[in-house]
């Protein structure tokens, strides 16, 4: 039995309005940091797994992704797996 | 009598304003339906109430849209059965793939609580078939996530295929960006199914089916939901409803 920890990414695409992140690129530069270009919010999410040696850890967890962790009609995803030592 | 079914989710909170409208209101049959039931046997039409299904957890609909009873809903629907989902209600749907698009954060980012006037676009669907295109309906909103999104391929099918049935409007019935209140693109307050049996709309017709909530428009949804049920389709599709139901 190995673990797995695997890191989803979920990001708003880049054609959606994002206005909490355009909201923090104003209070950012009202804080005086103008070189910021842009600002976009998104969401992290942690699994751990327990998973036999079946290797389709990625696989599993697209799907996951593509089920309900993300909404392919406004957002993107990305995954990120690290297998951890017990 | 017709039967209403109204769904209730952990967290849905105008669902008890939705049995109000249509059984002390209208006078007909309606009975809550908890989030675990796979049988919608024997109701007429269903409507998925607004809230904050799940706390609005991970995107707002999408923990409520894998519920048992979503199958139930989406079997009613493709059988011609009316479905109505306000508020809450429609983000279910559309996470649910029942309607397309998505609701997003409103563009203001702030939760929008007033009474906006709405267009109905066409009348040709079970929820406005007492109207005519073009009358404007005074409904309030109440929500944070009402930014209805498409991708481009999916307006360009809103548009053709007339799916849009409320606009937010001026009281004059202009779609302008001042009565736009979430930064919906192109103004759509409600939008329907290819089968048109399946409507999702952000204003609550439930808060304004009597004069003493300050209104009656939301009843005139209602009662053209009631006159289709009595139409020669509404009944052959309840029959075909009620048939399958039998056999199942």
């Amino acid at each position: 039995m190995k673990e797995y920890r695997v890191k989803v990414e979920v990001k708003l695409k880049p054609v959606v309005l994002d206005p909490q992140g355009k909201s923090v690129l104003s209070a950012l530069r009202n804080l005086g940091f103008g070189e910021v270009e842009d600002a976009r919010i998104g969401k992290l999410i942690e699994l751990t797994i327990k998973d036999g040696d079946s290797g389709n850890v990625e696989e599993r967890v697209t799907e996951m992704c593509r089920k309900l962790l993300s909404n392919p009609v406004i957002e993107n995803f990305d995954v990120k797996v690290e297998e951890k030592n017990v | 009598m017709y039967r209403f079914a109204v769904i209730v989710f952990p967290g849905s909170n105008c669902d008890h304003d939705c049995y109000h409208a249509v059984k002390h209101v209208l006078g007909e049959g309606c009975e809550f339906v908890w989030h675990e039931e796979e049988d919608l046997s024997g109701f007429d039409a269903v409507i998925v109430p607004g809230g904050f299904s799940y706390g609005d957890y991970l995107r707002t609909g999408a923990i409520a849209s894998l519920s048992p009873v979503m199958k139930a809903v989406s079997d009613f629907a493709s059988k011609g059965g009316p479905v109505i989902g306000i508020c809450n209600g429609f983000q279910i749907l559309v996470e649910a793939g029942l309607l397309p698009g998505a609701l997003i954060r409103n563009s203001s980012l702030r939760f929008v609580c007033k009474w906006v006037d709405i267009r109905v676009e066409r009348n040709d669907t079970p929820f406005t078939c007492n109207l005519e295109a073009g009358d404007v309906l005074r409904i309030p909103v109440a929500h944070g996530e009402g930014n209805y999104f498409t991708t481009e391929a999916g307006l360009k099918e809103l548009k053709d295929e007339s799916r849009v049935v409320f606009r937010y409007v001026t009281p004059g019935g202009e779609a302008t960006d001042e009565a736009n209140p979430n930064g919906s693109l192109d103004n759509r307050a409600g939008i329907c199914n290819e089968g048109g049996n399946i409507l999702g709309l952000m204003p609550h017709p439930e808060r304004c089916a009597e004069e003493i909530l300050g209104g009656e428009d939301g009843r005139l949804i209602f009662e053209s939901l009631l006159s289709w049920l009595g139409s020669r389709q509404g009944r052959r599709e309840r029959a075909e409803i009620h048939a399958m139901k039998a056999d199942a």
